[in-house]
């Protein structure tokens, strides 16, 4: 799509709210917050949850539920960028950053595969969940998360697409090759970045 | 675009011709990008509604306060040009070789993608036993009505709920799926039917917990949900 073909009579909706700059390319502002998942949402009572970092690691790290919320959590507000075109502005969650969850993991990994309920994957570069870029989020907007939008907890990696953020995540596990997930397997992009337009493959 | 061919009051099928597609599987869907004289665009995803042996059709719905349906639905003519990308999508297909039985549960235009399967469905004569439990407001808008009803014969069902209004003498469901519904329609559990659920996002919630609720294994359940904003 790179000659873009003049739409006769089309105007469109421009916007004059000044988050012109902050909404990538082919996207567009919402203030609703839209459900996308591939399956059923799951729902894991709080005392059968664990995350654990698994693979190539120097041992394997597992934290229940109220292992993981007694570590130190952050307040985030960021703008989300979503394949199917929504942007949001200003979303405020809180969680656990994963350089926290990283701390001390001895690894050769470049790579890592995030792990959800319901059998999500969704591969990253593991320099993209490192240095304050990536949490694992329990709460949106104040609220603990709703099992729609991904609770009890989810990847937060705002910087891409917003399926890079997986719903119900269990834990991650490093690699040290690209392991493509779930919706990278089915014709999205292996990187997503929402500024370069990463949506589908050959992106 | 080739022509237009009204479903309801509201929702327009656009008959295309696309040089050079690739083809498709049922289920797959289409960015459509629109570019204003000033260099200004609009993208959004949209579902194919042909088979993969028909000229591409797009079923669009319009939404009032929309950006790009209105412009698809109400300013388009035959002859004029737009950008589409696709087909996008490997998850959410389904195609005859995959067998059955098919279970399709569609609220409003979460019927488009179930056009495809079916109409291809029925073309290959397939024996795969396929229900669709469709959802809508009223007679008058259900898409697809009698083109669907064609459709229906031993291997292929078709059921209607209209939940906020019937014509008179309506004997068939008049509420909201349910789990009794889904149960009365569609292939039980031990099946292992292959279950596809397309609509709105409270639609799509509802019915895909309703399906694990009766027992239905969450990994043969494929969901595909549209939100609020629309466009």
């Amino acid at each position: 799509m790179s000659d873009p073909i003049i739409s006769r009579g089309f105007r469109g909706r421009r916007r004059d709210d000044g988050g012109g700059d902050r909404i990538p390319p082919g996207q567009y502002e919402t203030d609703d917050f839209p459900v996308l998942s591939a399956g059923p949402t799951p729902r894991t009572p709080l005392d059968a949850w664990d995350f654990t970092i698994i693979g190539e690691v120097d041992k394997l790290r597992r934290w229940t539920w109220e292992e993981f919320r007694a570590l130190p959590s952050e307040e985030i507000t960021v703008d989300i960028h979503c394949v199917t075109k929504w942007s949001k502005l200003d979303t405020a969650w809180e969680g656990v950053a994963v350089d926290t969850l990283l701390d001390g993991v001895e690894t050769s990994a470049e790579y890592l595969v995030a792990f959800c309920d319901g059998g999500y994957t969704t591969n990253l570069p593991l320099e993209d969940v490192l240095d304050g870029k990536a949490w694992v989020a329990f709460a949106y907007d104040g609220e603990p998360l709703d099992p729609e939008h991904g609770g009890p907890a989810r990847l937060l990696v705002p910087h891409l697409y917003f399926w890079k953020s997986a719903k119900w995540v269990r834990g991650l596990k490093l690699t040290t090759t690209e392991e493509p997930g779930f919706w990278e397997v089915n014709g999205y992009h292996l990187y997503g970045d929402p500024w370069r337009g990463q949506r589908y493959w050959g992106d | 675009m080739l022509d237009v061919v009204p479903e309801t009051a509201r929702v327009k099928t656009l008959r295309l011709d696309v040089p050079d597609w690739p083809g498709h599987l049922p289920g797959q869907h289409v960015d459509v990008r629109l570019t204003a004289e000033d260099g200004y665009q609009a993208q959004r995803s949209y579902s194919i509604a042909s088979p993969p042996d028909r000229p591409l059709e797009l079923t669009v719905e319009l939404i009032e306060d929309g950006e790009v349906s209105p412009y698809l639905t109400e300013e388009l003519r035959t002859g004029d040009r737009f950008e589409l990308r696709g087909p996008v999508g490997g998850y959410f297909v389904w195609e005859p070789s995959r067998g059955g039985p098919l279970f399709l549960v569609a609220g409003g235009s979460g019927v488009v993608p179930f056009r495809a399967m079916l109409l291809q469905l029925a073309s290959t004569g397939a024996d795969v036993h396929a229900t669709l439990l469709h959802s809508s407001r009223s007679w008058e808008d259900v898409i697809y009505r009698d083109e669907l009803t064609e459709l229906a014969d031993a291997e292929i069902k078709v059921v209607h709920t209209l939940t906020r209004s019937q014509p008179e003498g309506w004997d068939g469901y008049a509420r909201r799926v349910d789990s009794e519904m889904l149960t009365e329609a569609g292939p039980p559990p031990d099946a292992r039917p292959h279950v596809y659920v397309c609509g709105p996002t409270p639609f799509v919630e509802t019915v895909a917990n309703a399906l694990v609720g009766l027992g239905h294994d969450p990994a043969t359940v494929r969901t595909e949900r549209f939100g609020p904003t629309g466009g």
